[in-house]
């Protein structure tokens, strides 16, 4: 017997059945594109919206969460495309190289498409319908995953971002990937490509705005042997937010990740992230702010695929008001990936009496000559430290937000370039500000 | 009269630590507090300070004629009073020359003066730490965060030097100290003597009053001032020991 004993559908469930269904022969791309689809919607729809029995998902009940599935994006309009070219993003001042999506679609005329050596830039929407070679190699092979988030994006993928950089090159500037606000609720898949060739050097950033939307954001990173690679993803004031990293990195290369959640009534970052070739050195971080009955959950699965890699998994967050944070970190080491170096650490700091947080972290070692080590902590302000302020004239308010954004400043302060890690110790500062 | 103590119980956690204290400082007197351990030094330096946690059952603190017992922590460092605490804690993140700053204009602004320019500030900081050997390396690293023992001192003592503070309490700030770092602990203390600013050394041994010569001498046994008296004092404590005092309160 392997009758489906999941018959019945949550409202959202079935709202994204219906417009798989109705969307599913104007989606891009044919033939293998068509049958992954096809596949990992069957994936989808047989397994529903994950929920707090799913082990990686105990904490962030998404059927629970999702009471309804809004309406697929349409095309923007003029109006939106107009918001989105004023939308002033946590990052507005960074020199660098803004590419646009209005509404989950991507927009050419608000984008900076200059040419610039080594580098290629494309709609995934174009891609996938042109069926273009980089995308038929890469999408849904980076890694391999059964997370039923990653199957229902694959399915509605729409549009995103495709970003080749050749090998060798380094880019003269930033490459900002700038979600802009909808201000009409709607369902919005992304999927995104970047293939980094050996030696390639490069800052991406990706920002979304705060908006009403639900959106499922996946991207696909492929670090090259020996290239360079910072990814900062910036998140504020979303409503649902799923996005996966699922990333491939190549030996010898230097690759680090950060995501920076400013609230958001429900976040959740998942980060796939596999070391395919030896002696890569990565630092895999994120700081997180949460006020309210805002939720937020950061998920990682990093594979030590390849040994003598060295990886630095550390994240932070305060949580204020009702708000919940959630860090699920589990590293694998393989049995030939000897000599790998992993450390992990999770910080929750909780300024309210109704704060929670959630940490879990897991190691999983098959090969007996490595460092690997985890730390989590939950707890409040600490005291002394505290009073050593006040004791020198700082009143409360202040010392708090003193001692706040030290603590979320530390793991900040990592990011290498100046104008991004300025941008998000600000961002937090504003946000400590407006604390009453 | 500067400072005030009278009739002082305190408590932690249900334990009486303080006794009935009895204590004035003149304005402009340095004065010496020595004592065994356990008669509650450092509980009346924290009590002074506001520390959390210290129950006053009995007595009041008066500052400059004010209460200063209902007042939280850094409103009685703005009104000028300062500790330097045995044990100075480290605040991670949080680099030293923006705490100084954060602390120094917080003052300020509660005394209702000018906040310092960057350029003033600066210029400060540069003679201040000049005089305490502290290397503006030390002073953009965070607060306390692998300095050494006698590092932490002089941070203490060039933090006082730049909140300038009408009185200062000193607890055990020869703790841990070489005879070096003693001695630039000691000149950053006398440098800062003055008619209008007291301070009160809390010590263990006569040793640092050889360097900060005290115009009084107080001696505290079981939570209460047991005998008061001038230098001197300080002397007889060394060649004879606490244990007269403690005799002569347990009887």
């Amino acid at each position: 017997m392997t009758a489906d004993l999941r018959t019945i559908k949550t409202p959202a469930e079935q709202a994204l059945h219906d417009a798989y269904a109705e969307a599913r022969a104007n989606l891009p791309g044919k033939g293998a594109l068509a049958k992954l689809r096809e596949d990992a919607f069957r994936h989808f729809d047989a397994t529903g919206l994950p929920h707090r029995r799913i082990e990686e998902w105990k904490y962030t009940d998404l059927r629970a969460l999702m009471r309804d599935a809004k309406p697929l994006a349409g095309a923007p309009d003029e109006a939106a495309k107009a918001r989105a070219k004023n939308a002033g993003s946590m990052v507005a001042g960074l020199d660098c190289r803004r590419l646009v999506f209005v509404d989950g679609v991507f927009a050419p005329e608000l984008s900076d498409l200059s040419s610039e050596q080594g580098l290629t830039v494309g709609s995934m929407a174009d891609a996938l319908a042109k069926g273009d070679p980089l995308v038929t190699a890469y999408v849904g092979k980076t890694i391999e995953t059964d997370d039923a988030i990653v199957a229902l994006n694959t399915a509605l993928m729409g549009d995103g971002i495709v970003i080749r950089i050749s090998a060798g090159a380094t880019l003269r500037r930033p490459i900002l990937i700038d979600f802009a606000s909808s201000i009409q609720p709607s369902s919005i898949f992304l999927r995104s490509l970047i293939v980094i060739e050996k030696g390639g050097k490069a800052l991406i950033v990706e920002n979304h705005d705060a908006n009403a939307s639900q959106i499922n954001a996946a991207l696909e990173l492929v670090v090259g042997e020996g290239a360079e690679v910072d990814y900062v993803k910036i998140a504020r004031g979303q409503t649902i937010h799923v996005g996966t990293l699922m990333a491939s990195v190549g030996a010898q290369a230097k690759f680090n990740t950060f995501n920076f959640t400013l609230g958001g009534a429900t976040v959740r970052n998942q980060n796939l992230v596999r070391f395919d070739g030896q002696g890569t050195v990565s630092g895999i971080r994120g700081a997180t702010l949460l006020r309210a009955k805002e939720h937020a959950d950061n998920t990682l699965l990093i594979d030590h695929a390849a040994g003598a890699c060295e990886s630095r998994e550390q994240f932070r967050s305060v949580l204020d008001g009702e708000s919940s944070g959630v860090f699920q970190g589990k590293i694998i080491v393989r049995p030939h990936a000897q000599k790998t170096d992993a450390k992990m650490s999770s910080n929750a700091l909780l300024i309210s009496d109704d704060a929670e947080a959630d940490n879990k972290p897991e190691l999983e070692i098959f090969a007996d000559d490595v460092q690997c080590g985890h730390g989590a902590t939950a707890g409040a302000l600490d005291e002394n430290q505290k009073f050593y302020l006040m004791a020198r004239g700082i009143p409360e308010k202040e010392a708090d937000a003193l001692l706040i954004q030290a603590f979320v400043g530390e793991v900040i302060d990592m990011i290498a370039h100046e104008g991004v890690r300025d941008a998000l110790l600000n961002a937090a500062a504003e946000w400590l500000a407006a604390r009453d | 009269m500067l400072l005030e103590v009278k009739n002082l119980h305190v408590e932690i956690d249900g334990k009486a630590i303080l006794n009935g204290l009895d204590l004035t400082i003149e304005q402009g007197q340095v004065a010496a507090i020595m004592g065994p351990n356990g008669s509650g030094k450092s509980t009346l330096a924290y009590v002074l300070a506001g520390k959390p946690n210290y129950e006053v059952t009995q007595g009041e603190v008066l500052f400059d004629g004010a209460n200063i017992l209902d007042m939280e922590p850094d409103e009685r460092a703005a009104k000028g009073l300062f500790l330097a605490f045995q044990y100075p804690v480290e605040i991670p993140g949080v680099a030293t020359m923006t705490f100084l700053r954060t602390a120094l204009n917080a003052q300020r602004k509660a005394r209702g003066e000018a906040e310092f320019s960057t350029p003033d500030f600066m210029r400060r900081v540069r003679e201040t730490s000049a005089h305490l050997g502290i290397d503006q390396e030390m002073l953009r690293r965070a607060v306390n965060v692998g300095f050494s023992g006698g590092e932490k001192k002089r941070n203490e003592i060039m933090q006082m030097a730049m909140l300038e503070p009408r009185l200062a309490v000193l607890d055990e700030t020869d703790s841990g100290l070489d005879i070096d770092a003693l001695k630039i602990v000691a000149d950053g203390v006398n440098r800062l003597r003055s008619p209008k600013r007291s301070t009160v050394v809390i010590t263990h041994y006569q040793r640092l009053l050889n360097y900060i010569v005290p115009d009084v001498v107080h001696v505290m046994s079981k939570g209460r001032v047991v005998k008061s008296g001038g230098k001197e004092l300080a002397l007889e404590l060394e060649a004879k020991g606490y244990a007269q005092f403690q005799d002569e309160v347990a009887a």
